[in-house]
């Protein structure tokens, strides 16, 4: 027995003998209700932005270094990997933010009603795709 | 297994349980991961407002925008913000998913040591170009 939750696992048989309670069917076995993609994505798309961070180090330090260290992640940047990656990028930071913005209602106790969190799972999706648009179509406006 | 395996796992339980303790410092957590993310709402919206004014900027245009005092104080609470919560964050991860003590151990410090490395290099970069 490794973890100390195991115990909890233990039980009788009618006969008196110790077994493990069987496990309930996990994750894969469900169907994936809105609010359930939201709360795993919400954790992926932090680890996400955690590896984003990367990106903007390099941003910063390269405009400290130099005129040509600069230069480098601008084309990078402007490249059709860069692109791709400041699109999974920026898609990430608003669906994390409007998330977040749902978590920091739940935490002052708003939004717990029968439907009210199915509701504001929808509004974040629609936020996110919208505002995702808007961000891009105004940069490739302003590029 | 018999009774008495039982019996002890049972004891050690609540032994472990009660060295455990309460969350104590958890709770510091909790809140300092809260306040960062309602400081990072509006400063993320800066963020990709300013990103997207210096989409094909030089240099030249990045140290004029950080020039600003107040951009530069912004872009400052924005780095303190960031990483602190990525720690906090990836650390909550990893306490989850990270079952080993050994390798949890070493998986939080080295994202506690990676995300103090990233926020004194995006500071000192920041600094030094706004300076």
């Amino acid at each position: 027995m490794q973890d100390v939750r195991d115990a909890l696992m233990l039980a009788r048989t009618s006969q008196g003998k110790v077994v493990r309670r069987p496990l309930s069917p996990h994750l894969q076995v469900y169907r994936w209700p809105i609010s359930m993609a939201l709360s795993i994505g919400h954790r992926i798309s932090g680890v996400g932005l955690a590896i984003g961070t990367l990106l903007m180090t390099w941003w910063l330090l390269a405009a400290a270094s130099g005129t040509g260290a600069f230069r480098v992640v601008q084309n990078f940047l402007g490249s059709p990997i860069g692109v791709l990656l400041l699109l999974g990028w920026s898609a990430a930071l608003i669906f994390h933010l409007a998330s977040g913005i749902r978590h920091l209602m739940w935490d002052l106790g708003v939004g717990f009603d029968d439907g009210a969190y199915r509701a504001s799972a929808r509004a974040v999706v629609a936020a996110v795709v919208v505002a995702t648009l808007l961000v891009w179509i105004v940069g490739l406006a302003v590029w | 297994m018999n009774t008495s395996d039982q019996v002890s796992i049972r004891r050690s339980m609540l032994g472990r349980a009660r060295g455990r303790g309460a969350a104590r410092a958890g709770f510091a957590l909790w809140w300092t991961q809260r306040v960062t993310a309602v400081a990072l709402v509006p400063l993320t919206l800066w963020f990709i407002s300013a990103i997207i004014s210096l989409e094909s900027a030089s240099r030249a245009d990045v140290a004029g925008w950080l020039h600003s005092p107040l951009a530069l104080a912004l872009m400052l609470a924005l780095i303190v913000a960031t990483f602190w919560h990525m720690a906090i964050g990836l650390g909550e991860v990893i306490a989850d998913y990270v079952h080993g003590e050994g390798t949890k151990l070493a998986a939080l410090l080295v994202v506690r040591g990676l995300s103090v490395l990233l926020a004194l290099l995006c500071a000192i970069a920041a600094l030094r170009l706004g300076l």
